[in-house]
């Protein structure tokens, strides 16, 4: 086995440019997803499926300012000039960041580039019944195009809802982090596309590492509201292989707050179903018993 | 009630994914499974307490039963042609894996057992007189002891499918894995027990009133608890298109169960208890597909729980070891 690699997704500098989409589209060959005016935000993409690998949240939001410990700003304002933020907002005093005046909400705007989060325990992988789904070399999880039957029991087990079937095709599909790209030892398509970084990718452990210092700089900018999502090896799914940097609780950007892989209970499920299971043969004993006396 | 939660999301999208599973495919599967298993339960205690007629009706119920709900099973599938790629491997962790096999061995073994009961009951078929002697002379003995193990796969059979829709993030699934079993398999007697008592002469169903009676009473119980235990995970359970189907179940299982009780007095009773049962176990099967599907589609199901969690200072774990493949 190679060493296990990943995805950082540090929304924190997401500008919303959308070139992840449009590069797994164009690398991995993935179909149309329909062309859906969700009225929502400048997201008509709605979420991951079966023909989308990658997908950009858009959250628009009014906040407290910044600059007394509140969430606040427009992402990324860190690294940004005064002048970049926005006619009418002004610089705080005394060294404090850039941002409105104290006190006064303040637009935000919050951009997250979704992935499949290539989960340390995957519920889709433990429920796959052809062994479709398979644990690659680098860690990741895959669908074999060529075995998958379309059963469909990976779709709801997902605790992100990342993996779809294409109802045309009948198989089921998700992001590969470009295994063939990483096999040829390049970096997936939407990394290498990604113009600010915010997708980072890499060997996994090197990845932490930097998402820490990345957290513990923004907290000391006062962005106290930045954390990983994804990061914990102990978490319910034992970590992900594609974490995140949030600047907002995960169900914001419409992930799950503490996801679980479903088949950590099955050893109960099937203690349970065994005591259906005698219950009956013993009630249909029962039954036959009373008739004959 | 339980009052509106509040919580947050992403522009009220789900969360996770809802199920793709067909209707009327899927549930008509669960229905025909845990009738199928129930039935070759009955054939089994049937050939042991000697009640032949019984035992013949829940044999031909038995096979036909599980082969048709395999026809289904297979149509349901994206992929149909690719059907045995579910016995390429036999995977632990995979209910449907297990699943595959359990109804690989269940439908041959009833079909074993039907195909020797129908012999002996028409001995002077043109079929039974083609057969080589030999097969003809083991058959019946094959036939017994294949009914008698279907008394192992038969309980399997009704209950495995609840693991497969538990072992899923779908909330209402998931948090009544305790329960779905014993409302499967107590809809799974009742089924067999109304088929029974549908299909052979009151004299001889007695048992199979009993079976029906009792089983009613199970599943009416688990769904009972499934309601009191689940909190919000449980209101696609009592709200909406599924809370309706299950209200709709409730009152024919209910109904059905108290005439099986009397269905022995006539033809009619009788009629009337079956048709209520078959069609109560219906109700409940489209029932809880609808509630898993209601339930993936509000994140709130989603997120307040897993919200709760964390507030609570009781993050999930994966300390208790996972059972992960590979
Ligand atoms: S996020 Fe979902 S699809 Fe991706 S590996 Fe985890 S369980 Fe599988
Ligand atoms: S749909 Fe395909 S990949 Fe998903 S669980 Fe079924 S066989 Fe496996």
């Amino acid at each position: 086995m190679a060493e296990r690699v990943g995805f950082f997704t540090d929304t924190s500098i997401c500008i919303g440019c959308k070139a992840c989409e449009v590069a797994c589209k164009e690398w991995n060959d993935v179909p149309d997803d329909g062309f859906v005016f969700r009225a929502t935000s400048y997201d008509n993409t709605g979420g991951l499926g079966a023909s989308t690998w990658r997908h950009v949240a858009f959250i628009e939001q009014r906040v407290p300012a910044p600059g007394n410990g509140g969430p606040g700003g427009p992402s990324g304002a860190g690294e940004l000039p005064a002048d970049s933020v926005g006619p009418g907002v002004e610089t705080g005093a005394d060294g404090e960041r850039p941002g409105a005046v104290v006190g006064e909400p303040v637009d935000r705007w919050l951009m997250a580039s979704d992935v499949c989060k290539h989960c340390t325990h995957a519920a889709c992988l433990d429920v796959c019944p052809t062994g479709a789904l398979f644990r690659t070399e680098f860690h990741t999880v895959v669908v074999q195009a060529d075995v998958c039957n379309g059963c469909g029991y990976c779709v709801p087990a997902c605790p992100y809802g990342v993996i779809g079937r294409r109802e045309d095709d009948g198989r089921a599909f998700k992001c590969t982090m470009c295994y063939d790209r990483l096999r040829g030892g390049l970096e997936p398509a939407c990394a290498k596309a990604c113009p600010t970084d915010s997708i980072q990718f890499g060997p996994l452990d090197e990845l932490l590492e930097r998402a820490e210092r990345r957290v513990t700089d923004l907290h000391g900018q006062g962005r106290t509201e930045a954390r990983l999502y994804g990061a914990d090896p102990n978490d319910g799914v034992g970590g992900d292989g594609a974490f995140f940097l949030l600047m907002d609780d995960p169900e914001v950007y419409g992930l799950p707050p503490d996801p679980v892989v479903t088949t950590r209970d099955l050893p109960a499920m099937w203690g349970w179903a065994a005591g259906a299971a005698l219950s009956m043969a013993g009630v249909m004993a029962a039954a036959f018993l009373r008739r004959r006396r | 009630m339980v009052p509106e939660a509040e919580f947050r999301s992403y522009y009220g999208q789900p969360v996770i994914k809802a199920p793709v599973w067909h209707v009327p495919h899927m549930p008509l599967y669960l229905y025909l499974g845990g009738l199928s298993g129930g039935a070759s339960l009955m054939s089994a205690a049937a050939r042991l307490a000697g009640h032949d007629r019984l035992g013949l009706t829940a044999r031909v119920t038995a096979a036909a039963g599980a082969t048709l709900g395999a026809g289904f099973l297979v149509a349901e599938l994206g992929r149909p042609e690719r059907f045995l790629n579910m016995l390429r491997i036999f995977k632990p962790t995979s209910p449907m894996s297990v699943g595959s096999w359990i109804l690989a061995a269940h439908s041959g073994l009833s079909a074993l057992a039907t195909a020797s009961a129908v012999m002996s009951a028409a001995p002077a078929s043109a079929v039974a007189a083609r057969l080589p002697r030999r097969v003809a002379a083991a058959l019946p003995a094959a036939g017994d002891a294949a009914a008698v193990a279907t008394a192992l796969t038969g309980p399997l059979m009704a209950t495995y499918t609840a693991v497969l829709v538990a072992d899923t993030a779908v909330p209402a699934w998931h948090e009544a894995h305790r329960e779905l079993p014993f409302l499967f398999a107590g809809s799974a007697l009742a089924s067999a027990g109304a088929m029974g008592m549908l299909a052979t002469p009151r004299a001889q169903a007695g048992p199979a009133r009993v079976a029906a009676a009792a089983g009613a009473a199970v599943e009416l119980a688990a769904g009972a608890v499934i309601e009191r235990r689940l909190g919000l995970v449980g209101e696609p359970y009592r709200e909406g298109r599924s809370g309706r189907l299950m209200r709709a179940a409730r009152a024919l299982t209910a109904g059905g169960g108290l005439l099986a009780t009397v269905a022995g007095r006539s033809r009619a009773l009788t009629a009337l208890s079956g048709l209520a049962l078959t069609a109560g176990a219906l109700c409940t099967r489209f029932g809880v597909l609808e509630a898993g599907r209601a339930s993936a589609a509000d994140p709130k199901y989603t997120v307040v729980p897993q919200r709760q969690r964390l507030e609570s200072g009781d993050r999930a774990s994966t300390a208790a070891p996972a059972r992960s493949w590979p």
